[in-house]
């Protein structure tokens, strides 16, 4: 997926890989986060 | 580590009662039927093989013999006693809750309190004074006169049968509804349970200096919201009235940072014996349901689990907490899984000189994934354990090919029920200390996390690790 240009709703997961980290690799892929959380599911 | 003790009531009445069930049955009422059907008996909840791993009866190797589904293969000579501790049924569990009100908030049945009472005088950890503490009980009618207020909590058993009810605790307290109360008396029931049986089992509770809670309940009023010292409540009804106490709050990781506390309180010789003490995590209580309404199988997040944990001086035979161990998450360290365990495995290893394959076992959140997979939150443990294991790869201790080897070998099955901060790597104390007493193990290495982002105040992640190991000797 093109992710240039986009706006993105980021839902990281604690165990998994969290919503800053997602962050940072959909910037540098020229998207725009506009909203970042990072949930626990236990 | 003197001595670890755990404690599980089996509460299908109270499951309703938790978050997720609680908004999901308000929206849906309907939703209640199918609920009820898919309750566990007592009998059904004491066989689950987990439940006999978290009191003692079985060892988490033991588990990855036992086949899946687990809850269709009971352990068939599973008992509610173990050496850890045990599994209450709800209406004891029940009696407790109002052997510990101490402001007339628990009203129960009179023929259900003159049962209770028939069955806990019965009981090893009750006394007299508790029996009286119980109660002659209330009549139905008065209870259902109590309920009409709109505001007063039902307690039903499995069945559906209401045998008693909690009140609110203040009209215009928001921090006092009954539905914090039945938490809060939840927590301290099976707290002290938990630290009944440390007691029983290590004795002298007069001899305990300090009581450290590790939960994650808030105790207070609407001047202090969260206040706190669930650990005094607690203590209080365990005989240990030389002990002074207050809360850790650290989410899930609380009971970890509160067992390093105290290892540090006993260090310095502030206390020469402490005990960290934690309640279960009632709001927790159904909370991946909707997973297991879906694929038909029993609600297994059916129990409130509670840990208590002795710590002392070094009496050259207990396992001891190696103090230079200690991993904290800094808040500079970043919230990826990478930083996270960077800093509680891999730099407290690098102090030790020792490498990632020298610690026999790795205690991380052992959540049970037959609970959490169903509703598609995955298998937390192999997660965390796989991470684990992908250092030692970068490290050059293993080959990727032996990834798999190396979850297998240091790491366990999940087995205890999603109570957050009894979850938490605690689970793993007991078997980890009765290994090493018998020189079965040398070392584990306990790492928790928790979420402080839940509350809304940052978006920092925490975690807290120490390594235990074998007691070499020579005090």
């Amino acid at each position: 997926m093109l992710l240039k240009s986009r706006k993105v709703i980021i839902i990281g997961e604690r165990d998994g890989v969290q919503g800053p980290a997602i962050e940072a690799c959909v910037r540098s892929a020229g998207a725009e986060p506009v909203i970042t959380q990072t949930q626990c599911f236990v | 580590m003197r001595g670890v003790s755990y404690f599980l009531a089996h509460v299908p009445g109270l499951i309703r009662h938790g978050s997720k069930p609680s908004r999901e049955i308000k929206k849906n009422p309907p939703l209640l039927e199918s609920f009820r059907s898919h309750l566990r008996t007592f009998e059904e909840a004491v066989a689950y093989p987990p439940n006999q791993v978290f009191i003692g009866n079985l060892d988490p190797d033991d588990l990855a013999r036992v086949p899946s589904p687990w809850y269709k293969h009971p352990v068939r000579d599973g008992s509610r006693w173990g050496p850890f501790g045990e599994i209450m049924p709800e209406d004891e569990f029940y009696g407790m809750m109002k052997i510990c009100d101490e402001f007339q908030l628990v009203l129960l049945e009179e023929g259900f309190a003159r049962d209770v009472t028939g069955k806990l005088r019965q009981h090893p950890l009750f006394s007299d004074a508790d029996l009286l503490r119980l109660g002659n009980g209330v009549s139905l009618a008065d209870i259902e006169q109590q309920l009409a207020d709109g505001v007063t909590l039902p307690m039903y058993d499995r069945g559906g049968r209401l045998v008693g009810c909690v009140r609110t605790g203040h009209e215009e307290d928001p921090n006092l509804t009954a539905e914090i109360l039945m938490e809060n008396l939840a927590v301290r029931a099976s707290g002290a349970l938990a630290l009944r049986h440390q007691v029983a089992a290590t004795g002298r509770a007069e001899a305990v200096d300090f009581l450290l809670g590790g939960g994650e309940e808030a105790v207070g009023d609407r001047y202090n919201r969260g206040g706190g010292n669930m650990a005094k409540a607690i203590g209080e009804l365990c005989g240990c009235s030389r002990a002074g106490g207050a809360d850790i709050k650290a989410f899930c990781s609380g009971t970890v940072h509160a067992i390093v506390v105290a290892a540090g309180l006993v260090a310095s010789g502030i206390f020469s014996d402490v005990v960290v003490v934690a309640g279960g995590s009632f709001a927790k209580l159904g909370m991946k349901f909707q997973g297991h309404l879906r694929h038909d199988m029993p609600i297994l997040e059916d129990v409130i689990a509670a840990v208590a944990v002795r710590v002392g001086r070094d009496d050259g035979k207990s396992p001891v907490i190696r103090l230079d161990s200690i991993g904290k998450h800094e808040i500079g360290s970043g919230s990826s899984q990478q930083a996270i365990f960077d800093t509680l495995i891999v730099q407290p290893l690098d102090r030790l000189g020792l490498k990632l394959t020298q610690i026999d076992k790795y205690a991380t959140e052992m959540h049970n994934p037959e609970i959490t997979e169903p509703q598609g939150s995955g298998n937390v443990p192999r997660t965390n354990y796989r991470v684990i294991g992908s250092f030692a790869v970068l490290r050059g201790e293993i080959q990727r090919a032996d990834l798999d080897r190396f979850v297998e070998e240091h790491g366990m099955l999940g087995f205890s029920s999603t109570q957050g901060h009894t979850a938490s790597a605690v689970p793993v104390l007991g078997h980890a200390v009765r290994k090493m007493m018998s020189g079965e193990m040398n070392n584990t290495m306990f790492v928790a996390k928790g979420s402080l982002f839940l509350g809304r105040m940052t978006q920092l992640a925490d975690g807290m690790s120490f390594l235990l190991e074998r007691n070499k000797g020579g005090v």
